[in-house]
Order: structure tokens, then C-alpha cells, then sequence
């Protein structure tokens, strides 16, 4: 294990967050405080409790979890798309590391901000709103299996991504819907058997419950579900990281 | 793959090569044949000089042994390690240069270089830093963010980093493109003293003046084949012609008969004569050229030799296979 070579990555990674620390940290901090305000207050003043839990408290969870879906996604996306798209991935390929450590590094480094991240949101959130954690550890875990799972998603989609047109396209096109879509701002008990039916497909919607039932103890779905399928996604960017390295897909020729 | 003497050891005899490729065959994707069949030997402890035109296969070559390109058929040693079985062991002996001047913008010289030396596997050691910047020019320039930096700087900058993790072997690919007569003098100096040190330098360039100037074995690449490994010195005799230009007092119109069997050029206007011969040779003619021209009473205003350069001898080689 080349593991002066993890620590190196990873600690350019992190050091990277702290330069851009207005886009990295204040600005999902800024954004989540706004919908706290918008959902939270002005119109969450008007719907009764879900759960046993004000408004304001059920969305906690699920703005948590948006936010870290989508700065995992970004994070660990640039992070290894900017080497490529300024060549400095030169560098990397020559290095005596191995695919495990690369991406042990590089993932790590955006989960580890993403962890950050989710716990300033969840301190800002207490600001806003009384927040109950029924099962910290549980929580702790979503947050960690979540921001890992995420980051190495993003992790693909850089390797992927030939121009900045396309590290945005899955972000936004797929990822953003589906946390819309994937009961951040509601129950999806609330809706039709049909469009619950559907939903059930959407792998956010087992994050998000998951995340919510370790605040609150209610869920949409069974908690085990969500555990499960937060694994098979991470299994799965896993497997497609792993083929894209031995390949060389869009790596080498 | 092709056994080397003491193939485990990796601190071969300064006559063990330290990099050997067998049959190296490499096709791109979209079935343009980079490579064919090469094999080459490089010595420990000297600077070998990949020259060749433009998609003749040098950073191929290169960008294999380093690692950026899969290799396609045949082997590769480094070491005597195999670079794709014992990766870490041989990528963790070389250093690269590329071509282009790619490197984060944002970071500072110093920790761009120190993360260069943790990325190859080595603990953080200031010490050897400042040694590598001293030894660049680059310690005043330690603070900087890359981005300020001249073209010069930067070039010197991927040096540093490609030496940040004491290599034995440093790969310059185009090293002095772009970079001012001045400071690619001092580059040739900072090359020269590295050899002295045992690294192992091979480098590719445009400028053949380069590698007349600091390599001690030549190899030319044309079409993805090796065409030519030998000793600079070596080929140049060998390859190499004399030429000699005597300027005459007065212009002659035609070439008198009696001149006729030294193979002399007359010069446009008439006023020199041009012999080219070959300089190894036992018996050069000269003598005899001279004895001529007094004979035919032709009064000599003066004369001068010039060495064919590097740069004829390869360009006559391509020339011959095109």
C-alpha cells in the first residue's frame, strides 16, 4: 500500500476545499438555510406534522441528504476531471499507486467533505428548527454509506466526462430529479398508489427514508431496504470503477 | 520476455541495461501501428537521445515505459522488473518529464513539488526539496503559485517535480521546447550534472543540437521502428562526412580536366572549390588535391573544413529509408 501517496492526494483534495471554502462549505450552508426559511417557515407553517415531527423537522433529513447527493457527485467529479482536463493526470498514471489507492484517495477526500458538509447543514437545520435523532450511530452511518456511495458515483461520471458539458449532464438530468422526486420534501405515502409505486424505483427514496427513520423512527420504506440498497449502489459504482481502471477506459490508450 | 543478467537486482552494473524492451509493438485503437517490434537497451548512467520526426514514436515509447500507454505486445523492463507485473517498482524509478507544461495553476511551487514526492511513495522530506529547488534556480520562487511563473520557470518546475522522488531513471520528453537559448543552456548544465550523479536521462528532442551536445548514445525512430542505436561519438565518425571549401584567388569558369578525379564541386560564381570526404578514412586525398592545384598554378585565398552535424547524418538516414 503506497500509502504516502493516498495521504498526498487526499490531503491536495482537502486542501483544495479549504481555497474554495466559499463554494465548498458557505454556499450549500446559504442554500439550505433559504429552504429552511421557504419550506420550513413560510409554507411549512401551514401543514400539519408528519411523522409526529413538524414540517421543518421531517425535511431536515431529506435537504441533508439532497445536499450531500449532489456535492459528493461534484466534488469527487472535478476532483478527478480536472487532472485530466489540465493533463496533470500525467502525473497520476506514472505514480507507483494503484487503482484501490487512487480512488481510496480521491473519494475519500470528497466524502470526507461531504461528512463535513452534512454535519454544518444538520448544525444550521437546529437554527431553524427542534431536531430529535432517535439513532445517532444509524444516522452517522446513512451519512458516511451515502456520501461514499455518491462520491464514487461522481467519481465515474469525471472519469467519464470528456468536457465540462458532461460532468454537469448526469448531475443534473438524473441526480437532481431523483432527489427532488425521492421524498425530500415529502412523504411519499402522500401520493397516488400509482406515482408510490413508481417511486419505489428510485434509489434516493430508500436514502432519504433510511436517513429520516434514524431521526425520527418513521419511514417510507424498511430501514433494512434502504441499508440494502445503499450497499448494492456502492457495490455497483465499485464494480464500474474497478472495470474503468483496468481497462484504462478514457484514461489510457 | 528477454532475460537480462541479474534480472531481480534493481541496482544493475553500470553496462547491465537499465531499461530493456523486447519486441515492443503498440497499436492504437484506431489502428494507426505507433510501434513495431522495437527493442532497445538502455545503459545505466547515461544519456541516451530518442530522436525521430513527428509521429515517429518517441512519446509512445516513452508514455509506455512510464505507464500512460498499455503497453500493446512484447516486453518491457525497467530494473530488471517488469513494468506492468512489478509496477510499483519500476514507475517508483522513474521520473518524467512531459512535453507539455502540465500542472496545477493554483498551488505553490513547493507543495506541488512535495506532493509530487508523496504521489511516488516517498515521506515528506523538506531537506531534499530545498535541494531540488536550490538545485533548479527555483528556491526564491518557493511561494509562488505556478500560474506566475514564466514558461522557463514552469518547465523547470515539472524538473523538479519529476525529481522530487529520486529517480534513478528521468525522462525528458521535448525538454527545452519553447525555452530560450540561454536557458536551455543551463538545462543542458543541470542534465549533464544529474548524469553525473547516476541518473539515467533519456530524452527526446527536435533540437538535434541537443543531442549532438549532451547525448552519449543516439537511437533514431522513424515509422514506429528503431532504424539506428549507436554511440554519438561512434556514429559521427562513422556517419559522419568532412567537408572542405577552398576559396580561390580568382574564379575559375569550369573545373580543369586534371582535377577531375578528386570529386571537387565548383561553388556558384566559380570562386571555391568543395571536396567532401570521409574523414576516417586511411587516405583522404587531400595531399594529392593540393599537389594538383599548385600543379595547375591555381592560387588558394583560403580554406576551411566544417564536420557534417548530427542533424545531416539523421536527416540523411531518413532520408535513405524514405
Amino acid at each position: 500500500m503506497n500509502i504516502h501517496a493516498v495521504r498526498a492526494i487526499y490531503r491536495f483534495e482537502m486542501a483544495r476545499t479549504f481555497r474554495t471554502i466559499l463554494q465548498s462549505i458557505v454556499s450549500p450552508v446559504i442554500s439550505t438555510a433559504l429552504y429552511f426559511v421557504v419550506f420550513g417557515a413560510a409554507i411549512g407553517s401551514r401543514i400539519p406534522e408528519i411523522g409526529g415531527v413538524s414540517y421543518g423537522a421531517f425535511i431536515v433529513p431529506g435537504l441533508i441528504m439532497m445536499s450531500i447527493l449532489t456535492l459528493s457527485i461534484s466534488n469527487a467529479s472535478f476532483g478527478i476531471y480536472f487532472p485530466k482536463f489540465t493533463g496533470t493526470i500525467y502525473e497520476l498514471l506514472s505514480a507507483p499507486v494503484s487503482h484501490f489507492e487512487i480512488v481510496a484517495a480521491y473519494v475519500g477526500a470528497a466524502a470526507t467533505k461531504s461528512v463535513i458538509i452534512g454535519l454544518v447543514i444538520l448544525a444550521t437545520a437546529a437554527l431553524f428548527v427542534p431536531l430529535r435523532i432517535e439513532h445517532p450511530l444509524v444516522m452517522l452511518l446513512f451519512l458516511v454509506l451515502t456520501s461514499l456511495s455518491f462520491s464514487l458515483f461522481g467519481f465515474i461520471i469525471g472519469l467519464w466526462a470528456d468536457g465540462f458539458e458532461k460532468l454537469q449532464l448526469i448531475p443534473l438530468l438524473v441526480v437532481m430529479p431523483l432527489a427532488f422526486l425521492g421524498g425530500t420534501f415529502y412523504s411519499i405515502e402522500m401520493l397516488p398508489p400509482f406515482w408510490h409505486a413508481v417511486l419505489l424505483f428510485n434509489p434516493v427514496v430508500y436514502l432519504v427514508s433510511g436517513f429520516r427513520w434514524s431521526f425520527i423512527g418513521a419511514s417510507d420504506v424498511n430501514v433494512w431496504a434502504s441499508v440494502l440498497m445503499t450497499a448494492l449502489f456502492l457495490a455497483g459504482c465499485l464494480a464500474i470503477t474497478g472495470w474503468m481502471f483496468r481497462t484504462g477506459y478514457k484514461l489510457k490508450n | 520476455m528477454r532475460p537480462i543478467s541479474d534480472a531481480r537486482s534493481t541496482k544493475p552494473s553500470p553496462m547491465q541495461p537499465i531499461i530493456s524492451i523486447s519486441n515492443l509493438s503498440k497499436t492504437y485503437a484506431n489502428g494507426f501501428e505507433a510501434l513495431k517490434n522495437v527493442s532497445l537497451d538502455v545503459r545505466k548512467g547515461e544519456i541516451f537521445a530518442l530522436l525521430g520526426p513527428n509521429g515517429a514514436g518517441k512519446t509512445t515509447l516513452i508514455n509506455i515505459v512510464c505507464g500512460l500507454v498499455n503497453p500493446g505486445t512484447g516486453s518491457v523492463t525497467v530494473g530488471g522488473h517488469d513494468i506492468v507485473a512489478d509496477y510499483r517498482k519500476t514507475r517508483s524509478m522513474i521520473g518524467l518529464v512531459p512535453q507539455e507544461l502540465s500542472m496545477d495553476a493554483f498551488e505553490t511551487v513547493v507543495a506541488t513539488v512535495s506532493f509530487s514526492r508523496g504521489l511516488f511513495g516517498k515521506p515528506a522530506d523538506s531537506a531534499h526539496v530545498e535541494k531540488v529547488l536550490k538545485s533548479l534556480s527555483l528556491w526564491d520562487k518557493r511561494k509562488d503559485k505556478v500560474m506566475t511563473l514564466s514558461g522557463g520557470m514552469k518547465r523547470r518546475v515539472l524538473i523538479a517535480k519529476a525529481l522530487a522522488h529520486e529517480p534513478d531513471i528521468l525522462f525528458l520528453d521535448e525538454p527545452t521546447a519553447g525555452v530560450d537559448v540561454e536557458l536551455r543552456r543551463d538545462m543542458w548544465a543541470m542534465v549533464r550534472s544529474l548524469r553525473d550523479t547516476g541518473v539515467t536521462i533519456i530524452l527526446t528532442t527536435h533540437y538535434i543540437e541537443e543531442a549532438q551536445e549532451m547525448a552519449d548514445r543516439v537511437g533514431i525512430i522513424s515509422k514506429g521502428e528503431i532504424i539506428l542505436v549507436e554511440n554519438k561519438d561512434v556514429l559521427m565518425r562513422k556517419l559522419g562526412k568532412k567537408q572542405l571549401r577552398i576559396e580561390l584567388r580568382e574564379p575559375m569558369a569550369t573545373l580543369p580536366a586534371s582535377l577531375s578525379s578528386h570529386g571537387l564541386d565548383l561553388a556558384e560564381g566559380g570562386d571555391a572549390l568543395v571536396s567532401t570526404y570521409d574523414a576516417s578514412a586511411d587516405r583522404t586525398g587531400i595531399n594529392g588535391l593540393f599537389q594538383d592545384l599548385a600543379r595547375e598554378g591555381i592560387a588558394i585565398r583560403d580554406v576551411e573544413t566544417r564536420q557534417s552535424t548530427l542533424e545531416e547524418i539523421f536527416v540523411g538516414l531518413l532520408e535513405e529509408r524514405a
